[in-house]
């Protein structure tokens, strides 16, 4: 059972079953409700479900993230919208002093059960302040679940599944694929937070991304082909839990590895992914792990965020480095 | 009525009313103050006119107007002196043009060509917020700073009625109302954050009237008539030269425009209510009172829109020039000295460059 749709409505269908499948799952942020999101990711919720179910709040990112924390320690599911990726900041101290802690503080009797939702990351000539990559300030606080869809049956099925954890849960929405189309296959979609999935097989090397740079990464791949060389791509889909055994069976079986992300590379996510591959994978690897990165800048201006970002030219660069010749 | 009074903070100060009429037992306004007031609405109606256009022709990837809220801007500008601090917000371009700011310039961050288009230590306006409410403690930085120095700088800090829920906004006040710091807090009340009315982020009497917990004076003043603006913000920023401490004033206005031109403001309002404040013109009301006490003429109006018309083909001409991007900027300000991962890759940067040359 497949329908055409933007990962926008995809992840509106996932609000909308999770709604009504369980009825203490809330949604609500700033302009959420009527206008139905900026995004218009949450349209119709209102006027279907009601204003108790989803509604708008004061402005105010702690407090919505802050109030989440106590309703769902009441018994509730918030799923909680931040309008974009920099306008998160202020709920900071809640997200990391007592979402990510409260399940440990507690030794499991308080768990939890909310998702905060990201548009996150650039690619749209978005002004300051709406482009953030910030998967690193989540990924390195225990405690957090943190997910980024890179393609639409992905963006349902892993905020269902985000709805459902016991645990909060970070769900990065990569914004410049709000409005791309695609064909999804709701029942078939894997709900299963922390699996990697294997987005092309390949032999010769293994570009592992996660959301937006997932495309990037396959059309890289796409083009390698037509070079002679056979790239594999593996979508993260969960940054925490991380999937080691998928990222290193597919390393182990090509020996080289391109790890691509938009976010800074300097302590990053990418950093932390070639780490580990480097030392589960050592003695497969014929050449050290690259990583293509956007650069360790802030979010530059729209004229300037083609030099950031990681494109295929840049990836295939990166892949004529991994000490080919050595192979002769 | 004085700003110590309490109930200035929820009754409306008004010196004109919308037909331009002197609102009973108010002092008139001194004409050559209002008429230099008057040319600046029409500089600021028209920069907002503008900066629509060069949206809808693709020059401007977006533009928050405050059509509507002028006076608001104006005022906030002009009751300010030589060495005092503007601290902007993404809607205020019309008030940091007021404050002598190239409109080229505000607006070429629009433009997508960098994060700031002017100098902030120069002119004396921080770079537009856009983070809500997290200006306005720079702003009480900036005010305690002069104080520590002895300079008698004073801070206008502007924000939107949205932005009085953030958690900045309370701490700023706080601090500034400790400290005694002379900041002027303008909130613009539009009515609108978005798409979320006002209701949604208050249910005191008046945002106004949250100063008295801070312990400071608040006044809510008709944002849409620049002769109570000019009154009640001169008195402000006058108490805070004199060490009085902060003031929050609150303007009466309306967002006329939706939030941006990206937003679709019908989805959430009544095409009614947009009217009936469009009726409440910031700049008509001025022009009918200077008309009545023989202050304008056809004559003058007619050389003010001719001046905001040769201001507006400036900002076309200056705004239609494609400046190419230079890429060594990316890595030249991010610290006072780039880091050597910065030089490196600034270096990868224009190897990509040589290769494409090549
Ligand atoms: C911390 C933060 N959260 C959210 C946003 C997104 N946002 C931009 S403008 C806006 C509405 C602000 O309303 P208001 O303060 O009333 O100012 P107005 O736009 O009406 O001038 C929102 C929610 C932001 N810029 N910063
Ligand atoms: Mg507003």
């Amino acid at each position: 059972m497949t329908a055409k749709m933007t990962m926008a409505q995809a992840i509106n269908s996932a609000l909308r079953d999770a709604m009504t499948a369980d009825d203490s799952v809330v949604v609500f942020g700033e302009d959420v409700g009527p206008l139905g999101g900026v995004f218009r990711v949450t349209e119709g919720l209102t006027s279907d479900f009601g204003e108790d179910r989803c509604f708008d709040t004061p402005l105010a990112e702690s407090g919505i993230v802050g109030m989440a924390a106590g309703m769902a320690m009441n018994g509730m599911r918030p799923v909680v919208e931040m309008q974009f990726d920099a306008f998160a900041y202020p709920a900071f101290e809640q997200v990391v002093s007592h979402v990510a802690k409260f399940g440990n503080r507690t030794r499991g009797t308080l768990r939890l059960p909310m998702v905060i939702r990201i548009p996150y990351a650039g690619g749209i000539g978005g002004v300051e302040h709406h482009c953030d990559s910030s998967e690193a300030y989540y990924a390195h606080t225990a405690g957090l679940t943190v997910v980024a869809p890179a393609n639409n049956t992905d963006a349902y099925a892993l905020l269902r599944a985000a709805i459902e954890s016991p645990d909060p849960v970070v769900y990065l929405e990569p914004k410049r694929h709000y409005f791309s189309n695609d064909e999804v296959d709701l029942a078939a979609a894997d709900s299963t937070i922390g699996r990697a999935a294997v987005a092309r097989k390949g032999r010769d090397a293994t570009l592992i991304a996660y959301g937006p740079s997932v495309p990037v990464a396959l059309a890289a791949a796409e083009e390698a082909a037509t070079e002679g060389r056979d790239l594999g791509v593996v979508d993260l889909r969960s940054i925490v839990p991380f999937d080691d055994d998928t990222v290193c069976e597919q390393v182990k079986h090509t020996g080289r590895a391109v790890v691509v992300a938009e976010a800074p590379g300097f302590a990053s996510v990418a950093s932390e992914v070639a780490a580990r591959v480097t030392e589960h994978c050592f003695h497969y690897l014929e050449a050290p792990v690259r990583r293509v990165t956007g650069f360790d800048i802030p979010y530059p201006a729209p004229k300037l965020e083609h030099f950031h970002l990681p494109d295929t030219a840049r990836i295939l660069d990166a892949v004529d480095e991994l000490q080919w010749e050595e192979q002769l | 009525m004085s700003i110590d009074q309490l109930d200035a903070a929820v009754a409306t100060v008004r010196v004109l009313d919308e037909a331009g009429e002197l609102v009973d037992g108010t002092e008139r306004p001194d004409s050559t103050a209002l008429l230099a007031g008057y040319r600046q609405l029409v500089h600021g109606r028209r920069l907002n006119e503008q900066a629509g256009a060069l949206v809808r022709q693709g020059r401007l990837a977006v533009y928050p107007s405050s059509r509507g809220q002028e006076a608001c801007q104006v005022a906030c500008a002009t009751a300010l002196s030589e060495g005092d601090w503007l601290f902007p917000t993404y809607r205020d371009a019309v008030a940091i043009a007021a404050r002598g700011v190239d409109p080229v310039d505000v607006l070429s961050m629009l433009k997508g060509d960098w994060h700031c288009g002017y100098d902030p230590a120069r002119h004396r306006v921080a770079p537009q917020a856009t983070p809500l409410a997290t200006q306005l403690l720079h702003a009480v930085g900036v005010a305690h700073a002069a104080r520590l120095k002895g300079e008698d700088t004073v801070v206008m800090a502007l924000c939107g009625d949205g932005a009085t829920s953030e958690g900045d906004f309370h701490e700023a006040c706080n601090f500034a109302a400790v400290f005694a710091s002379p900041v002027v807090f303008f909130v613009q009340n539009n009515k609108y954050a978005i798409s979320v009315p006002l209701a949604r982020q208050s249910v005191a009497p008046s945002l106004a009237s949250k100063a008295v917990g801070y312990g400071m004076p608040g006044v809510r003043v008709d944002g849409n008539d620049l002769g109570a603006l000019s009154t009640v913000l001169g008195e402000a920023v006058e108490r805070a030269r004199r060490g009085c401490g902060p003031t929050l004033v609150e303007a009466d206005t309306y967002r006329v425009e939706a939030h941006t031109n990206a937003d679709d403001a019908t989805r959430y309002r009544t095409t009614d209510e947009v009217d009936e404040w469009a009726g409440r013109d910031p700049l008509t009301r001025v022009s009918a009172y200077l008309r009545g006490v023989g202050a304008l003429d056809d004559d003058i109006e007619a050389e003010f829109a001719a001046d905001a018309d040769r201001m507006a083909a400036r900002v076309r001409e200056g705004l239609g020039v494609d400046v190419a991007p230079d890429p060594d900027e990316l890595f030249a300000h991010v610290y006072a000295t780039p880091t050597q991962q910065l030089v490196q890759q600034r270096a990868a940067l224009q190897g990509e460059f040589d290769v494409e040359e090549a």
